[in-house]
């Protein structure tokens, strides 16, 4: 199965606004840190290897 | 004789349209306080609005504005299709399509790349556009115009210019006012006072009532200008613009050859510095090089989000900016503002008149609180988009730019606004039975009803300023009070009416508001089942 970028997120602004409050109050390298550990528990619920590695690419597309 | 007198009252601000100018009134020579039953306190958009709504329903209504017309500069420019429609009920509805820009385009930008381009797609069968672009004084102007055309027509409206109100008393059973004017103070007298008197609202700071919410720590140098540029009709924003002339940059048609541009500045600025001509020009240069323009109007603005607690307080009632404010995004100052209006009307003129509870004004507090909440949310998330207030939430934003340009999930995210919709006052006590199976979730109790074109006219046209019963392929009595509709698939060419109000239901029946709100709905209803839900859609359970 490929990785799947079309919209697949209930109430997005709903999400983001989540997504923010959860970094709230945090100093950078908290929020660094809290980043790496809901990466590593997404991609846990993932699974899929060949999925994460397009995610990986993808990412880091940006950066290439 | 004391005309001459001239009473100094200095202005706050400019005026672009002289349109009520002080004359002196007989209640200044009254023995004894004249009284009214409304009195509406600021005669900006919401206040005229007010006025407009209450006239053309029989309701004497008095305008006292502490200047003599419209103020300049464009100000609120976005003005959504329930707002055109309220004001086609009104009877000024096409007069503001006319003079406005229509626009469905936007288009997002990040440095120098196009994030993604959204169409607004408005659907079809509707009479007016998703939003026009008019700047506020036309808007005003329009509405004050549509006041004068009633007042011919007989409607009690009145409009006072440089009647400044200084104090006032509130009490159980109406108000007093002190009024001051070039000719000296009076006293006025009223059942009921609506505050129409902007954000800063010198009503609520005399009641001693609370205003609270978020201050945003970012400031906005707006620029009205007029240019040949051969820029489309479409909305285009910038975050972390190439031409660096701002954290983001807004430029938004107007009529007229003039357009918006909305620079996001920073908070620390010296304001009286980046208002001088060349420190703009310096910004729009940046933006449109080779672009010869003129600098119309220009102003920074910061913003809160923040409403009254309670918008009702006895007889005294806030409205628009008054009761709530909240960030410009999103087009949702006054055109929230005009429904508050369109929800309030109805209420009080059934309360005047005695057909209502006292209990009816109290929903308006519910409903529109409510909507006051959505409205801020919305615009709150927009900022705190468009305006990142930690370093993770910057790297968040821009990573959901970045990913934009090539992912279809990233665009959802991208938030430079919500446009202003009409609340859904789902939950809230004026609604009725929802007893339509398969019924469209749009069109549920508490909903605002969608026009759609029936032949020859459109639904919203057909439905008055009273409660209406709207039969769909359904039979229903008739019951006192309530003006009924009878519509078969044959007045629906175009298959929207029974999309929008049937679904998967074969008939309904629909009462609406006279907000054009659905009070309820069901597949077949009874006199009983019409006049409980008109009961309750009027406070009386």
């Amino acid at each position: 199965m490929p990785l799947n970028t079309v919209a697949n997120i209930p109430d997005p602004d709903g999400f983001y606004a989540e997504l923010i409050a959860a970094h709230e109050g945090l100093s950078d390298d908290e929020s660094v840190a809290l980043n790496a550990r809901l990466i590593l528990l997404l991609a846990n619920h993932i699974g899929d290897r060949s999925v994460l590695r397009e995610a990986l690419a993808e990412a880091r597309r940006r950066d290439g | 004789m004391t005309a001459s007198v001239g009473r100094e009252m200095k202005d706050r601000y400019r005026l672009a349209f002289r349109l009520y100018p002080y004359a002196r009134s007989q209640d200044q020579d009254a023995a004894t306080p004249v009284r009214h039953p409304v009195i509406v306190m600021g005669g900006g958009p919401v206040g005229i609005a007010m006025a407009l709504d209450l006239g053309l329903r029989g309701v004497p209504v008095l305008v006292l504005d502490d200047h003599e017309g419209v103020g300049q500069g464009s100000r609120a420019i976005c003005f959504s299709k329930r707002t055109l429609e309220i004001c086609d009920r009104w009877g000024c509805g096409e007069a503001l399509l006319e003079k406005g820009v229509v626009w469905n385009v936007g288009k997002v930008f990040h440095d120098d790349r196009q994030v993604f381009e959204f169409n607004l797609l408005p659907e079809e069968g509707h009479r007016f556009p998703a939003f026009i672009n008019l700047p506020q004084p036309f808007f005003e102007k329009t509405l004050v115009e549509r006041v004068r055309q009633a007042q011919a027509e007989g409607a009690p409206i009145e409009i006072r210019g440089r009647n400044r109100v200084t104090a006032v008393e509130a009490r159980d059973d109406g108000v007093t006012l002190d009024v001051d004017t070039p000719d000296g103070p009076y006293r006025l007298q009223a059942d009921w006072l609506i505050g129409c008197d902007g954000a800063g609202s010198p009503l609520r700071g005399m009641m001693g009532l609370d205003f609270e919410g978020r201050v945003f720590e970012d400031s906005f140098l707006i620029a009205d200008i007029r240019m040949d540029g051969d820029f489309p009709t479409e909305r285009w924003f910038w975050f972390e613009p190439w031409f660096r002339s701002g954290a983001s940059t807004l430029l938004h048609k107007q009529p007229d050859g003039i357009w918006r541009v909305d620079f996001q500045i920073g908070w620390e600025v010296d304001r009286v510095k980046e208002l001088k001509e060349e420190n703009i020009r310096a910004r729009l240069d940046a933006m449109l090089p080779g672009v010869t323009y003129e600098i119309v109007w220009s102003s920074i603005y910061t913003f809160q989000c923040r409403r009254m607690k309670k918008f009702r307080h006895g007889r005294v009632i806030f409205a628009g900016d008054s009761a709530h404010q909240v960030s410009p995004f999103g087009a949702r100052g006054a055109n929230s503002g005009i429904q508050d209006v369109d929800n309030l009307g109805w209420k009080l003129a059934s309360v005047i008149r005695g057909e209502a509870p006292d209990a009816l004004i109290d929903s308006y507090d519910d409903e529109r609180r409510h909507a006051a909440d959505e409205n801020i949310l919305k615009s709150t998330r927009s900022t705190d988009f468009i305006s990142p207030k930690s370093r993770i939430s910057h790297v968040f934003r821009n990573a959901v730019l970045d990913l934009a340009e090539r992912h279809a999930f990233a665009r959802p995210l991208v938030n430079s606004g919500r446009l202003s919709v009409p609340c859904t006052y789902d939950g809230l006590p004026l609604n009725g039975e929802d007893a339509l199976p398969g019924g469209p979730a749009r069109t549920r109790p508490g909903s605002p009803c969608p026009d759609a074109p029936l032949a020859g006219e459109t639904l919203l046209r057909r439905l008055g300023g009273g409660f209406t019963l709207l039969c769909i392929d359904a039979e229903a009595p008739e019951v006192e009070g309530v003006e009924r509709i009878a519509l078969t698939s044959t007045d629906d060419p175009t298959g929207a009416l029974s999309d929008r109000y049937l679904g998967a239901a074969s008939g309904a029946v629909y009462l609406i508001r006279p907000d054009q709100h659905v009070a309820a709905r069901w597949a077949r209803a009874t006199a009983r089942d019409i006049e409980a839900a008109l009961a309750r859609a009027c406070g009386r359970t």
